[in-house]
């Protein structure tokens, strides 16, 4: 597993925590969200960064009442078809306006991560077979967008009725 | 017709290069089959039972002369020398190698067409009226809006891994001949009382496994909210669908079980969230798409009716096609021309490559270069001034494309079953061939009149058969193909799906029986009456005694 972040192979300095581990307490660390709900209060109130991993299938609903004490949201992919993940996080970005991490984790491949990035993902736990630093070519695949998401790159249609915003892929010619 | 621009055609070539790379990775083994499956998908690309299968999209069934060329070269070069026209208005190559993939998609790019999402849980290719801009009937083209579904719904970043397949159709008209009952959304243009272009929006129609005729969960929607409603019924589909089971996955399951009145009341709480931020098209936008769409420059040619009716006069077969055949068209002095691609014995949908190009050059002679693809597997010149039928149907006869059969008993809808597809459980080709020859005295199939009969070989339904007023399902009974008869389906705007008339009947038995059912619907109808009116008012019973004996 590699991280993925601002399209680069970094250092992951969060710890996912199985539920029957300790929670480190000066270490950024991600709980399952039954164990965030045991222990919302004593991990709420700690001073190192927390993180919480969605079950597969939970909506936003599942941390509404949360976004202010968490650092970071993982959603995860459990397997390849299931893209409830991609509503997931674009609803708690663009319509709850959560400003921490958002995270995809579990079976991240090479080609899902231009998707995830454009519906609002900061950072991808890639478990490709390809190597990483080969995956991130992925992002460039495809230089069009045609619709607005979360990434707020300018779709086809508004390059095209507003010409301020130049069209600058470099493929016009 | 549309025409792309350098972000349209940018997309298409980068795809064609990603493609490449995922065809050399599995070519040197990097890539499983496994692992390059729903890659290939997202480009078209089937496993079938013999080869590879690619299905290009032809977007709402509009394709240029230059298109149609290209499609019959690349049948020559990289296939059999024919294709396949679906049910979906795309065409489909049965026979291409893994290796020249990437070619192919390369020279379509070249034509601005592509194979994207034409399977794979994902938007499918948008369908619309084969008629559109050009019939009479019609409230607005709708191809304007299959164009901002297009391209709104290519590469979607959320909605590229739904729970199964979606599949979106447009008409313009209240006569429906897109089917949009039957699919996932069908959209149906029309004004307000104050003359305000919008839709009706119906969700959660389909056939497949478990049919259903859609419900309306929206009577007007103004046309500017297109896309936030269209991404507020995804969303809810997206995140609620069922996954645990394929056959229950279509959002025409959710609807169902939801009821149609909640599932109303989850989209319109979603789409308050966003009905008035950036998800719908910026001012302009659909004025440019729309441009593409003007009618070409009409000729006035003020003896064009008489001319053709002298033809028809003087020649009972080209009258015979023109009745059966040809649309009227909204210009004065024009007509729409449908060229049937079910010849008596034929594989419906079927065309060579020769026959390709000649349809290309008529379009070329006769129909501004335009060229429509039918959900009913057929084509259609929009476009042919009166006075230019007769030339025309004398070309369509000497490359076999002149059969008078639209809406008859041998325009079928059938699909390729176990010729072809590794889901098929019995054989489609062959039986809708013996079908059509059965009823090969044309006299006879005019007489019978309108008749939709659709043949499916399995239970997945791509031959529509739950929509055909005589329907036709292979079912595998301990290795042996049998059929299942159904009766007074519709897919048109009296959209139903149809009933099962008895017990599955053996293969060498399905031809007698349509024809017994023909017989006992001339022996009953009544003065204008077609085969489906006839079912509607008598019911299935007349029809089950002639084909089973009295109970």
């Amino acid at each position: 597993m590699a991280l993925l972040k601002d399209r680069q192979v970094v250092t992951d300095t969060w710890t996912h925590v199985a539920d029957d581990a300790e929670v480190p307490s000066d270490a950024p660390a991600i709980v399952s969200i039954a164990r965030w709900r045991d222990l919302r209060d004593a991990l709420g109130g700690r001073n190192a960064p927390i993180g919480v991993r969605l079950a597969a299938g939970d909506g936003p609903d599942a941390v509404l009442d949360d976004l202010d004490r968490l650092d970071l949201i993982a959603i995860p992919f459990d397997y390849f078809k299931d893209g409830r993940g991609y509503s997931t996080v674009r609803l708690l970005r663009e319509r709850y306006g959560f400003t921490g991490e958002l995270r995809a984790v579990g079976n991240v491949l090479r080609d899902q991560i231009a998707f995830m990035e454009r519906c609002g993902f900061d950072s991808l736990e890639y478990a490709g077979g390809t190597e990483a630093s080969r995956a991130l070519s992925a992002f460039d695949d495809v230089s069009v967008v045609y619709q607005t998401a979360a990434d707020r790159r300018a779709s086809a249609a508004s390059l095209r009725n507003h010409p301020s915003k130049a069209f600058s892929n470099g493929t016009s010619g | 017709m549309y025409l792309y621009d350098e972000i349209d055609q940018a997309l298409v070539d980068e795809r064609v290069v990603q493609f490449r790379d995922q065809v050399s990775r599995r070519m040197s083994g990097e890539l499983s089959e496994d692992e390059f499956k729903p890659l290939r998908l997202m480009n078209g690309v089937y496993l079938q039972l013999h080869a590879y299968m690619l299905r290009v999209a032809i977007p709402y069934g509009t394709l240029s002369s230059e298109q149609m060329r290209k499609l019959a070269w690349i049948a020559r070069k990289y296939d059999r020398g024919y294709g396949h026209f679906t049910t979906r208005q795309n065409l489909q190559y049965n026979w291409p190698k893994l290796e020249d993939l990437p070619d192919i998609l390369a020279e379509l790019a070249s034509v601005q067409m592509h194979a994207l999402q034409t399977s794979g849980n994902c938007i499918r290719n948008v369908t619309a009226d084969q008629y559109a801009g050009v019939a009479a009937d019609e409230v607005a083209d709708p191809r304007v809006y299959a164009e901002i579904i297009r391209q709104w719904s290519t590469l979607h970043p959320e909605f590229s891994f739904l729970p199964r397949k979606f599949k979106i159709a447009v008409t313009g008209s209240q006569n429906d001949r897109a089917a949009v009952k039957v699919h996932d959304i069908g959209l149906i243009v029309k004004r307000n009382p104050a003359g305000e272009l919008g839709f009706e929006v119906i969700v959660g129609g389909g056939l497949g496994r478990t049919p259903f005729v859609g419900p309306t969960i929206r009577e007007f929607l103004p046309e500017r909210h297109l896309l936030s409603y269209l991404e507020a019924v995804l969303r809810v589909y997206n995140m609620l669908g069922r996954r645990d089971n394929m056959y229950k996955a279509r959002i025409k399951i959710q609807v169902h079980e939801t009821g149609a009145a909640e599932f109303t009341r989850l989209v319109e709480a979603e789409w308050d969230q966003i009905r008035d931020s950036a998800v719908d098209l910026p001012a302009g936008e659909k004025e440019r798409i729309a441009s593409y769409f003007v009618p070409p420059r009409y000729e006035i040619s003020a003896d064009a009716a008489d001319v053709l009716a002298r033809h028809k006069r003087e020649d009972a077969g080209f009258a015979r096609w023109v009745d059966t055949n040809v649309f009227a068209h909204k210009a004065e002095g024009y007509a729409i021309a449908n060229i049937s691609l079910k010849p008596i014995g034929g594989v419906p949908g079927d065309a060579t490559a020769e026959q390709m190009e000649a349809v290309a050059a008529l379009a070329d002679r006769f129909s501004f270069s335009e060229i429509r693809i039918t959900h009913e597997q057929n084509l259609v010149l929009p476009h042919v001034r009166k006075d230019n039928l007769y030339a025309l149907w004398q070309t369509l006869k000497s490359y076999d494309l002149d059969t008078p059969n639209l809406g008859r008993v041998s325009d079928m809808i059938a699909c390729p079953g176990m010729d072809y597809c590794s889901l098929a459980n019995a054989r489609s080709i062959p039986v809708a061939q013996a079908i059509s020859k059965r009823f090969a005295d044309l006299d006879r199939q005019h007489d019978i009149g309108e008749l939709k009969l659709k043949i499916s070989g399995c239970i997945n339904a791509c031959g529509h058969h739950h929509a055909g007023h005589i329907g036709i399902l292979g079912v595998d009974r301990k290795g042996e193909e049998y059929y299942q008869i159904t009766l007074g389906g519709s897919g048109a705007e009296d959209a139903s799906i149809g009933e099962i008339v008895g017990p599955a009947l053996a293969y060498d038995a399905v031809v007698d029986a349509v024809e017994t059912l023909v017989d006992k619907y001339l022996a009953i109808r009544t003065e204008g009456e077609r085969f489906l009116d006839t079912y509607r008012r008598v019911g299935k019973d007349p029809f089950k005694e002639a084909l089973y004996g009295a109970a």
